[in-house]
């Protein structure tokens, strides 16, 4: 076995384990690379089929392309895909693209919050109907417990201390200097009523991994990590209005492979084209409040 | 892709390695130390770190580069267990940092358990301390076999030989007296940068490798592919739902190699079939698979099968199967593990109720005095005890299979311990049998004797189970058997399982954890029924032989009666009958009125 057939067993086995144990589970799709790879692998862990409900959080400021790559491959692909929202946030226009907030508070706004109420199935979810092939608002309103969501260790600091299988209380918040042991591919897989657990099948895998992975099984990608001839593309998908592509020549899969290992991005952080992390306290901040 | 590419995919090898020791030894400055010596910092951040440390008028250190989260600045020590990543020119690794202050053992372990090799740091100026015997202790007690020594600070000790080989003697013989033997001993200082990635000019008479060199000599790889071959059940998958109606057997193999077509066990059930197809998404159709896949099998033979299990090859050396062993174990729990309670074992897949049965001894590891008569197991205790589960498991002993010889204990929802399993004791008295012993004890009889019942109601009693897959008519039948018993004149009741779920069993939620006590209860009851003289009848689904030999027991001092129904799932002991089909059920009902005839539990019978 080579390093991605090691790094593909051991998200299967984590993935099969979530499934196995929770039973109100999802995923998290935020239709960039490594939640991509993720949605892969759950076609791998479960024979081509993905048993297990997506949650995409609409902030409604993605960049066009992720969200009509998002509804295509979740009618090829037969996907239970749903998607939430911050209504009353894009409503009150309480945003920074309007104007009336910082980034922080606009991610807060647009992302946790309404990632917390989804998942907690406070607040609307929106279902894709197969047959009608649009979104209908989901009857299931029961709160889900186990949510798999795409971090990958390398990515910056607190990601790195992440366990595979990590408890957060029933306000999502999460306690870095008291976590569950977790050895010899045994996770925490009991929780206590009122708290839920995040799994991260990806945890070990680098930037560099998700590509050589994506090369090795042809899968399909947002268009927007490609140069269009522009001589720029995203390495890094977010909101249009705090997401800025990088200066790169990379057209293929391969290029970006050979753009990561040549070194020329080696210096620079991956997500250095997120405006958010910029501001006092950034991700850190966030992701103890319930940010991915 | 290109041949070229294929090639170096292929060649690269990644490696996990972790660092302990005692707090304050040096842990995070080595690693910041490999990280800034090879380039493996993105632009800016040792400046960022520098420029930081200037502002608020603090030394800089290298551990200041890993020590990403706040809190751990504040506190300056290592809370959890974070990961770097760097490469050399010969693989990849992924050094985890563990942390040495005690209060966060569990995180210490969760670093090491995933490691391949392991750094153990020691503070030349300091000496050996509590946390350096204990992590080398849990190391060995982990499965980490290459542990390398890091006499660190050494300019605090004038860079002293003499010095290096006094700590180096008494940490080998620590090591020696749990069977560590270390691959190396290096002398460093992470501060000045001597021996981590160049040699020092400070210490001339150090001829092994620096740390760097030392890392690139650790060897990968276990070898699995020749052990006997192991696949821990996780799940069994059908998703019919989506048109697909493989029944797929779902797990990672943890040793070995099995092909298509092989002869295939289950244990601790006893079940057999052959590998019909080994399943795979966007690969070429698999042949044969081997240890570390996340594999899929179609079988031959609908059998019923439970997670947990272990497919094992049945000409290979076989597992164990028991409810009772001895093994090395290191309790991490808040609260204490105590022999009054009952706990959660998880062993590769298997999911069983597990109790402390008895301890044997408990080990210091800081002193390594071996205490006796503990009653408890305390945070951080190492000891070697007994254990009894519920229920039959299968699992290797650790010193033949260490991946399905080694268990963890799950405490009010937490992992709390884990352990390596040393012998099987099965064969001695289980846990169900002492209760059953202690029941019949204390058993209240009534003042009229049995054969006065046997005599009055004309026939004897019995406990009557009916079971095979879901869909048989085992219900119809059951009620049948019952009504024309009954009309003969026999003092009878059928027991409906709904009737169980609703009812004495309300309190438990269906699901697999509460299996045992729904079984439980059933055979208490059982033992009521039978005792008062009834033909006690019941069916239930797909009971395999524990199911059978539990309700035996718990029925025991009375009779059981096992008929099965569509498919015989039972191993050990043969059914009493065994009906292929119900084609029609006055003749299915006349066999078994044959047999209780024939068995004397009734005189004569006329359906």
């Amino acid at each position: 076995m080579n390093h991605l057939d090691k790094l593909e067993a051991q998200s299967v086995y984590i993935l099969r384990e979530a499934y196995r144990e929770f039973k109100n589970l999802c995923m998290l799709w935020s239709i960039g690379k490594d939640s991509t790879v993720l949605l892969w692998l759950a076609r791998k862990a479960f024979f081509g089929h993905v048993p297990i409900p997506l949650v995409h959080i609409d902030t409604h400021y993605k960049i066009p392309e992720m969200i009509a790559y998002r509804d295509r491959v979740a009618l090829e692909w037969n996907l239970n895909m749903i998607y939430g929202e911050n209504r009353a946030a894009l409503d009150a226009r309480q945003t920074f693209p309007d104007g009336n907030t910082d980034r922080i508070v606009c991610c807060r706004h647009l992302k946790s919050e309404a990632l917390k109420r989804t998942l907690s199935g406070e607040w609307p979810r929106y279902r894709m109907d197969h047959e009608l092939k649009r979104y209908v608002p989901d009857d299931k309103r029961e709160p889900f417990t186990g949510v798999i969501v795409g971090v990958r260790a390398d990515e910056e600091g607190s990601r790195s201390k992440e366990r595979y299988f990590s408890p957060r209380d029933s306000a999502n918040s999460w306690d870095v200097g008291d976590q569950p042991p977790e050895f010899w591919n045994q996770f925490k897989t009991d929780f206590a009523p009122g708290t839920h657990v995040r799994i991260h099948p990806l945890l070990d895998w680098t930037e560099l991994n998700i590509w050589e992975y994506i090369e090795r099984e042809n899968i399909p990608i947002v268009s927007l990590y490609f140069n269009q001839g522009g001589g720029t593309r995203y390495r890094s998908l977010g909101c249009a209005p705090c997401t800025n592509p990088i200066e790169s020549p990379s057209r293929t899969v391969r290029e970006i492979i050979e753009e990561l290992e040549s070194g020329l991005l080696a210096n620079v952080a991956e997500r250095s084209g997120r405006a958010q992390d910029k501001e006092d306290g950034g991700l850190e901040t966030l992701r103890r409040d319930g940010y991915m | 892709m290109s041949t070229e590419t294929i090639d170096r995919v292929l060649s690269r090898s990644r490696m996990n390695i972790v660092i302990v020791g005692h707090v304050d030894h040096g842990k995070s400055t080595v690693i910041g130390r490999l990280l800034a010596d090879t380039g493996s910092l993105p632009e800016g951040r040792l400046e960022a770190v520098r420029e930081s440390c200037l502002r608020n008028s603090r030394p800089f250190e290298y551990a200041f580069l890993l020590d990403a989260l706040k809190d751990e600045q504040a506190q300056g020590i290592t809370i959890d267990t974070a990961r770097c990543f760097f490469k050399t020119a010969s693989r990849d690794y992924i050094i985890i940092d563990a942390p040495g202050h005690i209060e966060f053992l569990k995180n210490m372990i969760s670093g090491a358990a995933r490691a391949e090799a392991a750094l153990l740091v020691i503070d030349a100026h300091e000496g050996i301390r509590e946390n350096s015997k204990r992590h080398g202790h849990m190391v060995a007690m982990l499965g980490v076999r290459q542990v390398t020594v890091l006499v660190n600070k050494m300019d605090l000790v004038g860079y002293s030989e003499e010095a290096f080989e006094k700590l180096k003697a008494e940490y080998t013989a620590y090591l020696r007296q749990i069977d560590v033997e270390p691959v190396s001993f290096i002398p460093v200082s992470a501060r000045e940068g001597d021996n981590i990635a160049e040699r020092s000019a400070s210490m001339p008479w150090h001829d092994g490798p620096t740390v760097l060199g030392q890392l690139d000599l650790f060897t990968t790889g276990r070898e699995l592919h020749e052990k006997p071959f192991r696949l821990p059940v996780q799940d069994i998958y059908k998703f019919t739902g989506s048109g697909d109606d493989r029944r797929i057997v779902a797990g990672t193999i943890e040793a070995g190699t099995i092909r298509k077509s092989e002869e295939v066990l289950f244990l601790p059930s006893g079940k057999r079939s052959v590998i019909e197809s080994i399943e795979s998404f966007n690969t070429e159709r698999k042949e044969a698979v081997s240890a570390g896949e996340p594999a899929g099998f179609t079988l031959s033979t609908q059998i019923y099968i439970r997670p947990g299990e272990i497919m094992v090859r049945p000409g290979d050396l076989l597992p164990e199967v028991g409810t009772r062993f001895r093994a090395n174990i290191f309790w991490v729990g808040r609260v204490p593990m105590s022999k009054e309670k009952e706990y959660k074992l998880k062993l590769g897949t298997a999911r069983a109720t597990v109790r402390l049965a008895e301890i044997v001894n408990t080990l210091d590891a800081a002193e390594l005095n071996l205490s006796q008569g503990k009653q408890q197991l305390d945070c951080r205790d190492v000891g070697e005890c007994i254990f009894e589960t519920t229920r039959p498991i299968a699992f290797d002993l650790a010193s033949r299979n260490e991946t399905t010889g080694r268990f963890v204990i799950v405490d009010n929802y937490e992992i709390a311990g884990g352990g390596i399993v040393l012998e099987n004791l099965s064969g001695g008295e289980t846990l169900l049998e002492r209760h059953i012993r202690e029941r019949e004890r204390h058993w209240e009889t009534g003042s009229v004797p049995t054969v006065e019942r046997e005599r009055v109601n004309r026939h004897r009693s019995k406990f009557i189970v009916i079971t095979g897959p879901p869909g048989t008519g085992k219900r119809a039948l059951s009620r049948e058997l019952e009504n024309m018993l009954f009309r003969n004149g026999c003092s009878t009741y059928y027991l409906g399982m709904a009737t169980m779920e609703h009812g004495i069993d309300s309190d438990l939620r269906v699901n697999e954890k509460n299996v045992e006590e729904r079984l439980r209860r059933l055979g208490e009851l059982a033992r009521i029924m039978t005792d008062a003289g009834m033909i006690f009848i019941t069916a239930i689904d797909d009971a395999d032989d524990y199911d059978i030999a539990t309700l035996k027991l718990l029925n025991d001092p009375h009779e059981i009666l096992v008929v099965t129904v569509g498919r015989n799932d039972l191993q050990n002991a043969a059914p009493d009958l065994h009906l292929e089909e119900i084609s029609d059920i006055v003749e299915a009902i006349e066999r078994i009125a044959n047999l209780l005839t024939l068995r004397e539990i009734i005189v004569d019978y006329q359906i």
